[in-house]
C-alpha cells in the first residue's frame, strides 16, 4: 500500500504542494495530470525523496516516514530504505552515458544490492528482453533513439524490483511514434500488475493506461476518480475544462 | 661533426640526468599533490560548510593572485626568518603543489558542475549513496571534461619547474646554466634545453590523448555510428 498523508512542500516562499493526500492501490496505475507547475513532478519527487516534503507522511509498504517541524529530519538509512521501494523514470531518461545499456541496468544490482556480476548481468538481460532492448545491450546510450533510451531507463528502474514505479513525464520528450513504443512497455507492465504512478500532461496516455486519474492544480488535488469517470463526467468545472482538450481532437471543420 | 653539435651531444647526458632525476620526479610529485589538493578544494568549495569553503576560496585567491616565483622565494628564503626551514627540493614541491592545487581546483569544480543534475538524481533514484554516485556516476563524466585543461596545467608545470633552479634545485635548467657558464655557449645550451622541455611535454600530450580516449569511449562510439 502506498499512502501519502497531508504532504506539504515549500520552495522558499513558494507553496508548491498543499496538503496532498493520496492512496495508490497495489497493482493499479494512477496518473497525475495537471498543467505545468501544478506540482505533479514535485509530488513524484517527494515520494522517492529527491525532494524532502516540508510536512506530511509517506508510507510505502512497511516503510513509513514523517516530515515537518515536530519530526526529526529522516536519516540516510530511512531515505535509502524508502528509495529502494521505488523506481524512477525521468522525462529525459538520464541514462549514465559512460555505461552501456546493460551496465546501466546492472548498476544498482552491483553497487546497492551487491549481487555477483554474473547474476546481475543475467537479471539485466532479462529486463532488457522485457522492454524489447536485448539486441542493444552493449550499445552506448548516446547511440540509441529517445524511445530506446527510455525503455532502457525503465529496465534500470525495475532492476531492484521496486514495489512502485514512478514515471515523471515518461513520454514528453519523445515524438508520437517513439512515445508509443514506451507506452507499449508501460502497458505491458500494467498488465503484469506493476503499481505505477505516472505524472503526465499527455491525456491520451493517462486515459489509456491509468485505472485512477488525479487532477492536480496549483499544488492541490482538485479531483480524482476512475479514468473513465474523470474524463467523461468530471465533477469540477476546472477539471472539465482541462480534460476537454482531449476530446476536442481534430479541427471542427474537417 | 661541427663544434656546436659536439657540444650538444656532450652536454646531453648531464641535462637528461638532471631532467630524469630532478625535473620529472619534481613534476610528477608536485602534480600528484597539487591535484589531490585541487580535488579536495573543489569538493569543499562545492559541497562543504560555508566557513571552510570560504577558507579554500581565500587560498585560491591568494595563490592565483601572486607570482609563482615570489611564492617560491617566500617559502625557501622568506620562511626561514620565521623559523620554518625547508630543503630546496621540499620547498619546490610545496610551492608547486600549492600552485597546481589552486588552478586545478577551478578546473575540477567546473567539470563537476558540468555534469547535469539529473545524473545525480538518477544515481540516487537507484539507491546509490552520495559517495557512490560521485565515484561511479559523476567523476567519470567530469573526468572527460577535465582532462584537456588539466593537461594544460600539467604541461605548464613541467616548464615552471625550471623556476626551481633559483631554489638551488639541480634540475635541467640549472644544469644548463652551469654548463653554459663554463662553455660560454648560451645559445647552444639554452636551445638544447628548450628542445628537451619540448620533448617532455610532447610525450605528455600523447598521454593526454590516451586519457581522453579512455574517458570518452562512449562519445567516440556515438560519433562513429552517426
Amino acid at each position: 500500500m502506498i499512502q501519502l498523508h497531508n504532504i506539504d512542500k515549500h520552495f522558499g516562499s513558494q507553496h508548491v504542494l498543499k496538503d496532498v493526500s493520496l492512496q495508490v492501490a497495489p497493482g493499479q496505475v494512477t496518473a497525475l495530470i495537471g498543467p505545468s507547475g501544478s506540482g505533479k513532478s514535485t509530488l513524484l519527487r517527494c515520494i522517492n525523496l529527491l525532494e524532502t516534503p516540508s510536512a506530511g507522511q509517506i508510507t510505502l509498504g512497511d516503510a513509513s516516514l514523517q516530515f515537518g517541524h515536530d519530526h526529526a529530519q529522516p536519516g540516510r538509512q530511512d531515505i535509502h530504505r524508502l528509495r529502494l521501494q521505488t523506481g524512477m523514470v525521468f522525462q529525459n531518461f538520464q541514462l549514465f552515458p559512460h555505461r552501456t545499456a546493460l551496465e546501466n541496468v546492472m548498476e544498482g544490482l552491483l553497487v546497492v544490492k551487491k549481487w555477483p556480476r554474473a547474476q546481475a548481468e543475467a537479471r539485466a538481460r532479462e529486463l532488457l528482453q522485457q522492454v524489447g532492448m536485448a539486441h542493444k545491450a552493449d550499445a552506448w546510450p548516446g547511440t540509441l533513439s529517445g524511445g530506446q533510451q527510455q525503455r532502457v531507463a525503465i529496465a534500470r528502474a525495475l532492476a531492484q524490483s521496486p514495489g512502485l514505479l514512478l514515471c515523471d513525464e515518461p513520454t514528453s520528450a519523445l515524438d508520437p511514434e517513439l512515445a508509443s513504443e514506451v507506452v507499449a512497455v508501460l502497458r505491458d507492465l500494467a498488465a503484469n500488475k506493476m503499481t505505477m504512478l505516472i505524472a503526465t500532461h499527455d491525456l491520451r496516455l493517462a486515459a489509456t493506461l491509468a485505472d485512477t486519474v488525479v487532477f492536480l492544480e496549483d499544488g492541490r488535488i482538485v479531483e480524482q476518480g476512475s479514468s473513465r469517470q474523470l474524463f467523461l463526467q468530471p465533477q469540477n468545472p476546472r477539471t472539465a475544462s482541462y480534460v476537454s482538450t482531449l476530446k476536442e481532437g481534430l479541427p471542427e471543420d474537417w | 661533426m661541427p663544434e656546436w653539435l659536439k657540444l650538444m651531444v656532450e652536454s646531453l647526458p648531464p641535462l637528461l640526468y638532471a631532467g630524469l632525476v630532478f625535473t620529472v620526479p619534481l613534476t610528477l610529485l608536485s602534480f600528484a599533490c597539487g591535484l589531490s589538493l585541487g580535488f579536495v578544494t573543489a569538493l569543499v568549495r562545492l559541497y562543504g560548510p560555508k566557513p571552510l569553503a570560504d577558507g579554500f576560496r581565500f587560498y585560491v585567491w591568494l595563490i592565483r593572485g601572486t607570482p609563482l616565483l615570489v611564492q617560491l622565494f617566500l617559502i625557501f628564503y622568506g620562511l626561514p626568518k620565521a623559523g620554518i626551514v625547508f630543503d630546496p627540493l621540499p620547498a619546490a614541491v610545496i610551492g608547486f603543489s600549492l600552485n597546481v592545487g589552486a588552478y586545478t581546483s577551478e578546473v575540477i569544480r567546473a567539470a563537476l558542475l558540468a555534469v547535469p543534475r539529473g545524473q545525480w538524481e538518477a544515481a540516487y533514484s537507484i539507491g546509490l549513496t552520495w559517495a557512490q554516485a560521485m565515484r561511479r556516476t559523476i567523476l567519470p563524466q567530469a573526468s572527460r571534461v577535465a582532462v584537456p585543461p588539466l593537461a594544460n596545467t600539467f604541461i605548464s608545470l613541467i616548464k615552471d619547474t625550471s623556476l626551481a633552479a633559483v631554489l638551488t634545485v639541480p634540475e635541467i635548467f640549472q644544469a644548463a646554466q652551469r654548463i653554459a657558464s663554463v662553455t660560454y655557449e648560451p645559445l647552444i645550451l639554452y636551445t638544447e634545453t628548450a628542445l628537451i622541455y619540448l620533448a617532455f611535454s610532447s610525450v605528455l600530450s600523447a598521454g593526454q590523448q590516451k586519457l581522453e580516449a579512455r574517458f570518452g569511449q562512449h562519445l567516440h562510439q556515438a560519433q562513429e555510428t552517426k
